[in-house]
């Protein structure tokens, strides 16, 4: 029982450090704004007019599967300056498993990711998207299943590494690729075969995926936005969690007393 | 006699592709109740000491108990046993001194989790009252940490970590940052939870005036102990005495030295090392006419300061 009131107070902790930061809070959406209003908005103007391609759905769901993996696997990779930070340092010397500081963690910037999340759906709505309760209940669901899946991106990521600088080094390698190998912003249907192999080796992918599974179905536009269908992302992505987690876990647990 | 509640056995740490060890087998024990310094300039491998004792790192080889656990087993029951001051401030800035204070009892395992203050236990709600009326911070626990002043953060610190009644208090040179006013009322503070709880403390300073109250000092020195005791102990270890005189007429004086076989080192006067002998008895032998008599009797301050030179 102890270990789990330690996972909600690790979790709520992060949540309460969210929401009373407002500046944090406004720069974590800057992001989702710029993409969705502006590079949306525009490529729906320029391009979208003519043709069938709603742009604007099609942005709109691939930020927010990329703002809420991002957010979570950069929020887990914090954890590798944690020591000398903070309440967090206590969180290291407390009698808690190194385990649940882990899950905590997850769940934790689960829910900080949850919370941009609503902020990204508030720019959808604000450039036109229409979203149905039946689209915005999928979206809270395949938006969870996101944050785990990055927070288990996050967590294999910070075992492999030693310090922040090199957190801030490797940042461009792991993250900015898979913005377009993912297809957060441009269609992923006809690759040439290395960009093809790139893609399927990016865990965003799948996350953006998922979301446009859930939110497009019943649309007549649904096999032009998808990759593949829900039963095959979601089967990878927990097969993947799974050993993202427990490989992670194993190594940053071993890692971080033996320096 | 009691078991000691801190016992260091060879200790060694030597850090992944580091050249020299930055803790080199040290051994020392605190008994209970005692307040135990650990002094060294920076660098010494005070840092990495408090780190292996309280279990964020692993020592490359000896051993460490703290109240009776073994650090590398029992690593669970070491961290329930002690409370830690950190270097740094260890408080979330923009949460409130109720909510550090929380969070640190739940992850103890003193009390559930509950979301807000209100839904906490009444016992909890008692000890916070208790605890912000010795602080006088009544009115201040709902106010966010960032608008205390520095000295108010230690001390919330210190009435955090004491908690959850550890065996013993690890202070990692908390008053590095902290103005003369506040690290005076830190100390008196300190001083009264010892006399209260009969908490044992281990501090690591660089200060050796800090170190001065203390029960026991360990000064270290590139990870090795240089010396260890009470205060007057350790200043009996590192100081010498010593005799300086002079004369007109040196080459008789050195000749007569010789003759006399009193050990001498002549600089700009001539330095005879008392080992314990009767300065009376050296100049009553001398007969050469001496220009300059003079013992020197070095403070504990200038043994340290000619440690911190040589590293």
């Amino acid at each position: 029982m102890r270990e789990v009131y330690a996972v909600l107070t690790l979790a709520y902790r992060d949540l309460m450090k969210l929401l009373r930061d407002p500046a944090r809070l406004i720069s974590s959406l800057m992001f989702p704004l710029l993409f969705i209003v502006i590079l949306g908005g525009s490529m729906q103007a320029a391009l979208g007019s003519g043709s069938s391609f709603d742009y604007i759905a099609y942005i709109f769901t691939g930020v927010f599967a990329q703002t809420l993996f991002q957010s979570a696997a950069m929020g887990v990779i914090s954890l590798i300056d944690d020591r000398e930070n903070d309440f967090s340092q206590e969180v290291f010397v407390s009698p808690i498993s190194r385990y649940t500081i882990i899950l905590g963690k997850i769940v934790g910037e689960t829910l900080v990711a949850m919370v941009q999340a609503i902020g990204v759906v508030a720019f959808g709505l604000f450039v036109g998207v229409r979203l149905s309760i039946a689209q915005l209940i999928g979206l809270g669901w395949s938006g969870i299943v996101t944050c785990l899946f990055g927070a288990a991106f996050g967590v294999i990521i910070l075992s492999n590494l030693n310090n922040r600088r090199t957190a801030d080094q490797v940042f461009p390698y792991i993250m900015l690729p898979q913005f377009f190998l993912a297809g957060v912003f441009n269609p992923m249907q006809s690759l040439p075969w290395y960009l093809d192999f790139l893609s399927r080796i990016s865990p965003m992918r799948y996350a953006v995926d998922l979301t446009r599974d859930i939110f497009y179905i019943g649309r007549t536009d649904y096999a032009n936005a998808i990759v593949q269908g829900p039963a095959y992302n979601l089967t990878l992505m927990a097969v993947v969690f799974l050993i993202f987690l427990f490989i992670g876990t194993f190594m940053f647990v071993r890692k971080e007393q033996n320096r | 006699m009691t078991q000691p509640v801190v016992e260091v056995e060879n200790l060694t740490k030597r850090y992944r592709g580091a050249k020299e060890n930055a803790v080199d087998g040290i051994s020392f024990s605190v008994a209970a109740g005692e307040f135990f310094t650990l002094l060294g300039p920076n660098g010494a491998g005070k840092t990495t000491t408090i780190s292996i004792l309280t279990t964020t790192l692993n020592a490359t080889s000896g051993a460490a108990r703290i109240v009776g656990h073994d650090i590398r087993r029992e690593q669970s029951a070491v961290r329930q046993n002690i409370g830690i001051i950190f270097q740094q401030p260890s408080l979330d800035f923009n949460l409130t001194a109720e909510e550090n204070i929380r969070f640190h009892a739940v992850l103890y395992g003193l009390y559930p989790f509950r979301p807000a203050y209100s839904t906490m236990p009444r016992a909890y709600k008692q000890q916070v009252s208790e605890l912000a009326a010795l602080l006088g911070l009544e009115n201040e626990m709902g106010k966010p940490v960032k608008k205390f002043s520095g000295g108010m953060r230690r001390k919330l610190e210190i009435i955090r970590s004491l908690l959850h009644k550890p065996g013993v208090l690890f202070l990692d040179e908390p008053t590095s940052g902290l103005d003369p006013l506040s690290r005076r009322t830190l100390w008196e503070y300190l001083s009264r939870v010892r006399r209260e709880r009969g908490t044992t403390v281990f501090l690591t300073t660089h200060y050796l005036d800090e170190a001065e109250g203390a029960d026991q000092v360990c000064i270290i020195n590139r990870g090795r102990i240089v010396a260890q005791g009470s205060p007057d102990q350790v200043k009996a270890q590192l100081t010498e005495t010593y005799l300086l005189i002079d004369s007109q007429e040196r080459n008789k004086l050195r000749d007569e030295l010789r003759r006399l076989k009193v050990e001498f080192t002549e600089t700009a006067s001539f330095r005879i090392n008392l080992h314990g002998n009767d300065v009376q008895k050296i100049i009553k032998a001398i007969e050469t006419p001496l220009s300059l008599v003079k013992t020197h009797d070095p403070s504990l301050e200038d043994a340290y300061l000619e440690i911190i030179k040589e590293s």
